[in-house]
């Protein structure tokens, strides 16, 4: 039998809280759970930092993987199968697909890939073409077959349709992650009903519709997802925390450009400081490497890295105060002088985190062609822009709602031992 | 003054420099561009059914309307809704106290404002595909744009553009 069609002798099931059971009968897609590069997702955390804020957030992009795969495995067999808008010879690319998506997220990525410039889409590509256990795997099937994943994770597939069921406005990862993240914070926004929404998927042409009978299914969807970015991931403490991560990663860099001699050097960040990250510097990263980092750059020298390392290892976060940048940046300018005065240095100590810092999106109906959004299928075959029939979509649904908030040590600002003057201006300003 | 809100004002300082720009469409291409010859602009973008879009230059303009530093007009076009872009008094009072430093920026944009957005589309598709052949890429635009019909000419011109653009680019 050839390697893409071939089954194992018995189905591999893993218990998932999300999903109950993750099926595996492809032998392909056992092959690629078992690959280094896919392992090494267990050791960074779906949510980065938000574990500092809900506790149970521990779930790691393996979790995620899998889960996504598991919806698509769902809609393909359960769903898709035997319909003539449907090729069943794009299952194995859209499994694999589906797997692999995520592949390439470092630790910690949103705040990495922010500090030093790079993309988790342009490692996932490399994972895929370059000269990986997962590689190997793929290209088993089919030499070709490596560079058709990558095409379809990119988005730049001719397949338009395979890359709507993992990206789109409502795909598999998005209902995944989701629930996941609703279940492993215990918030209870988050939940919403899949099994519905799986049912009244229909492949149309170069993308994924929605029955117009699974509407109110899918308004659910998007409530939860407006929901979960308010709650969950724009949440302020995560973000504070994100914040300190974030300042140590550029602190490590600025001290490595100034020559400091570290206690601990930075051996795992050499190449990324020079600009030359080789992919397999990159997947000897996650979150242990740079955690360890950060326990042992508490004993620093330099107090500005050894003091936020200490702050992100024990907890002891930035407070945060809300913050209209329209009508405060004339008070923001003056803090800045301030902190200055105080023995602080604002751009560790003074910063301003936006809505638009973070890596979710809300549901946006089309505009001038931007993305596309989701479509009801009526029942006289002719689409229809989902926010255009459901007035609770409507509601919420490209509405501007953003968020700034203003991190700063309180601690430090309460601390009257030094600079008691200026430090209490400073309160004043920040109506502490 | 070292500027505030960095990233905030560099998106500002783009619309400043580029007097108005009429469709998201056309500034999501237009940061896009000016981001990839080497402009310090920070919105991550990713590939989507109609080319490179970023969700957080998105919402980053959706801030600066919302700060009113930012003024977006409505106005129907045809069968279509167009969004047009321009900075605000309080917009230039906020860039005049925070100065962005990107002194050949303004050529560039103001270059790119001139095209019309389905040129700027291409323009776009053939930078985010840059690390590919010429021909593969004349196969992506002919594959992933269909819609829109690109001739070779058209992807020649593209490719000069940018040629020009990038020389732009470095001349201060």
């Amino acid at each position: 039998m050839v390697y893409s069609a071939e089954k194992l002798e018995e189905e591999k099931v893993f218990k998932d809280p999300v999903h109950r059971y993750i099926h595996v009968r492809d032998r392909v897609i056992w092959d690629l759970i078992g690959t280094k590069e896919f392992q090494r997702l267990r050791r960074i955390k779906q949510l980065g930092t938000t574990f500092l804020t809900f506790h149970g957030a521990e779930h790691s992009r393996f979790n995620h993987s899998l889960g996504v795969y598991e919806i698509v495995r769902r809609i393909i067999d359960d769903v898709f199968d035997g319909r003539p808008e449907w090729k069943q010879e794009e299952r194995l690319l859209t499994l694999c697909s589906a797997l692999l998506h995520d592949l390439g997220h470092g630790p910690f990525s949103h705040s990495f890939e922010k500090v030093f410039d790079f993309d988790h889409e342009g490692f996932t590509q490399a994972i895929i073409i370059g000269d990986t256990e997962v590689n190997r795997v793929l290209a088993k099937v089919d030499p070709d077959f490596p560079k058709k994943v990558a095409e379809v994770i990119a988005k730049t597939s001719a397949n338009k349709l395979v890359v709507s069921l993992i990206s789109s406005q409502i795909d598999a990862d998005r209902m995944d992650y989701l629930q996941r993240d609703a279940y492993f914070t215990g918030v209870s926004y988050g939940h919403f009903d899949m099994e519905r929404i799986l049912r009244v998927m229909r492949p149309k042409e170069d993308q994924v519709v929605i029955k117009k009978s699974g509407m109110h299914a899918v308004e659910d969807y998007i409530m939860s997802r407006y929901q979960m970015y308010w709650q969950v991931y724009f949440h302020p403490v995560s973000r504070g925390a994100e914040v300190i991560l974030t300042k140590i990663l550029h602190r490590a860099k600025h001290l490595y450009e100034q020559q400091y001699t570290f206690a601990h050097p930075p051996l795992h960040f050499y190449t990324i400081f020079n600009d030359q990250l080789t992919l397999q510097d990159y997947l000897k990263l996650d979150e242990s490497v740079i955690l360890y980092y950060f326990q042992m750059w508490q004993e620093e020298e330099d107090a500005v890295i050894s003091d936020l390392c200490r702050r992100f290892v024990n907890r002891n976060l930035f407070k945060y105060a809300e913050f209209d940048p329209a009508k405060e940046y004339k008070k923001l300018a003056e803090l800045n002088k301030l902190f200055v005065k105080a023995g602080l240095d604002p751009e560790y100590y003074l910063v301003v985190d936006s809505s638009s810092d973070l890596p979710y999106d809300f549901y946006r109906p089309g505009e001038e062609e931007e993305r596309l959004p989701i479509h009801l299928l009526m029942k006289n075959g002719e689409l229809k822009e989902l926010s255009r029939e459901s007035e609770v979509v409507d509601a919420i649904s490209g509405k501007r709602r953003t968020d700034h908030k203003l991190y700063y040590p309180e601690d430090f600002l309460l601390d009257e031992t030094s600079k008691k003057n200026i430090k209490r201006q400073i309160r004043a300003l920040l109506e502490l | 003054m070292k500027s505030l809100l960095k990233d905030h004002a560099r998106v500002m300082h783009a619309v400043q420099v580029s007097g108005e720009i009429a469709g998201r469409k056309k500034l999501q291409k237009m940061i896009y561009i000016a981001k990839k010859i080497s402009f310090p602009f920070q919105e991550r973008f990713q590939f989507h059914f109609y080319g490179p879009y970023s969700e957080e230059l998105t919402l980053r303009v959706e801030e600066l309307c919302n700060m009113g530093f930012i003024e977006e007009v409505k106005e129907k076009k045809g069968g279509y809704y167009q969004y047009k872009y321009a900075l605000t008094d309080s917009g230039k009072e906020f860039l005049s106290l925070n100065e962005v430093d990107m002194p050949c920026l303004q050529d560039c944009l103001t270059d790119m404002n001139g095209h019309n957005a389905r040129f700027l589309e291409l323009v776009s598709t053939v930078l985010y595909f840059e690390g590919l052949p010429k021909e593969e890429v004349v196969d992506k635009i002919f594959t992933l744009k269909s819609s829109q019909r690109y001739t070779n000419a058209e992807i020649d011109e593209a490719y000069e553009y940018i040629e020009g653009l990038k020389r732009k680019a470095t001349l201060h």
